[in-house]
């Protein structure tokens, strides 16, 4: 068994991103799907702070920093793109007009929780983002993290320790060993990597798994 | 005749007082008003409140305002970043008050101010430590925190071009907070970087129409640098 890389993780969630989807791609992992989704599908990306039909990084000596996406990197617009205000972006998630939204994560519970602002610890300084209004506001939020902790400890958690981001917000969790829905049954396993049996995912995973036929 | 026009950053900055809630308009560098903020470090208005999406990048611009140690607290979503020391050192010494707000709620809070909003119920942040304390109610079978507006006395914005009523247009994604912002304060004023004679805007094109905007002040076009995050080596 191989475990997927970042890009493979992210090439993963794109093929699951369709045609004429609006699709809010959060900071770090997640921002890496753009480099997969194909040029001839028109996928429209969204940038909370106040831009839709958002292109590729600027070739370099073109940066134009009045023109960055939620991570502050410099970005360019798509022709048809359009600019606006904050209270109209939050209002694409939280009016339900964003179909997906990629997130990554510290965990995720069985029942869909999301835990990915902050780790609570006494000494970190919170900061929270957009992340709360994107976990709830899309249609669909997915989220793309390792399955484990550097220590090998499951991300995938029957309830989150770090503080909350949402309420049974998530619908699909994309790991480096398998894909995996939140369903009102519990987790289901849609698919694991190459080498790796169901068995061995549920002793690596912290809640029990749905298999696909059960 | 009405000319909102100001002289200079000094007049446009005059009759902040000790203890104002200042807004400060941007995302990261994109929209922030650096002359306005230097003016006002420059006017030495004290006590302040100031609401902005960050919490200052590197040393200059709002970070510059901070380090005066003028600022008792900040309203912000998103203060930690990769150059936000100044004021990661204060917070950490327990010089300044930090309210966390999720983004969304946040430019919400400022868009309701500004149209004469009482309080709102979002989804956003229901169940999470940011929604302690405040009122729930369930709608149509959903969970929702009841939220207040932010009221400012003073907005900072920053935009590309306006005329002497006040009128507005911005440049790309630093219009971000602007027209909220202008909005919801008694006094806005707004940095451009060209005056258009009345009538030039084209009128289906005005993003901040002049009835929220108080004063203008024209400033040299200096290109937005990098801020906010981690460089390629």
């Amino acid at each position: 068994m191989k475990k997927l890389t970042r890009d493979q993780m992210a090439a993963r969630v794109a093929r699951d991103i369709p045609e004429g989807a609006y699709v809010n791609l959060g900071i770090g992992l997640p921002t890496m799907v753009a480099n997969h989704l194909p040029r001839e599908r028109e996928v429209f990306l969204h940038s909370e702070n106040g831009l839709l039909g958002m292109g590729p990084a600027p070739a370099t000596g073109e940066e134009d920093y009045d023109l960055i996406n939620a991570g502050k990197q410099p970005v360019t617009l798509l022709p048809g793109g359009a600019f606006f205000h904050h209270a109209d972006s939050f209002a694409m998630m939280r009016g339900g007009h964003l179909d997906i939204c990629v997130l990554g994560a510290f965990q995720v519970s069985a029942t869909g929780d999301l835990a990915n602002w902050h780790t609570g610890g006494a000494d970190a300084i919170p900061a929270v983002g957009g992340a709360m209004d994107l976990a709830i506001g899309a249609k669909k939020t997915l989220v793309m993290m390792e399955h484990l902790t550097k220590s090998g400890e499951s991300k995938i958690v029957e309830r989150c320790s770090y503080p909350l981001t949402g309420i049974a917000c998530v619908s699909r969790i994309y790991t480096d060993l398998a894909v995996i829905d939140v369903t009102p049954q519990g987790l289901r396993v849609v698919e694991t990597i190459e080498g790796l049996a169901f068995d061995e995912l549920q002793r690596l995973t912290g809640v029990p798994l749905l298999g696909k036929e059960n | 005749m009405i000319d909102k026009l100001a002289d200079s950053v000094a007049v446009a900055l005059e009759g902040v007082r000790d203890g104002a809630t200042v807004m400060i308009g941007g995302f990261g560098g994109a929209g922030q008003p650096g002359e306005l903020i230097d003016g006002l470090i420059a006017q030495g208005a004290r006590d302040l409140t100031i609401v902005n999406n960050n919490a200052g990048n590197g040393e200059t611009g709002l970070a510059a305002l901070l380090a005066t140690g003028r600022v008792r607290k900040i309203i912000c979503s998103f203060p930690r970043q990769v150059d936000s020391q100044v004021f990661d050192g204060l917070y950490r010494a327990g010089k300044i008050e930090l309210e966390l707000v999720p983004q969304g709620n946040l430019a919400e809070r400022i868009r309701a101010a500004g149209a004469g909003i009482g309080g709102f119920f979002t989804p956003t942040g229901y169940g999470t430590d940011l929604a302690r304390g405040k009122e729930t109610r369930e709608i149509d079978g959903r969970m929702y925190v009841l939220e207040s507006p932010i009221h400012a006395d003073v907005a900072l914005i920053k935009a590309e071009a306006g005329d002497r009523w006040g009128n507005l247009v911005y440049r790309k994604t630093a219009r971000n907070f602007g027209p909220i912002m202008a909005m919801a304060a008694k006094l806005t004023v707004a940095s451009v970087h060209e005056v258009a004679a009345l009538g030039e805007l084209d009128p289906e094109n005005i993003v901040t129409p002049g009835i929220f905007v108080q004063r203008i002040v024209k400033v040299p076009r200096t290109a937005t640098g990098p801020a906010g995050f981690k460089q390629a080596a």
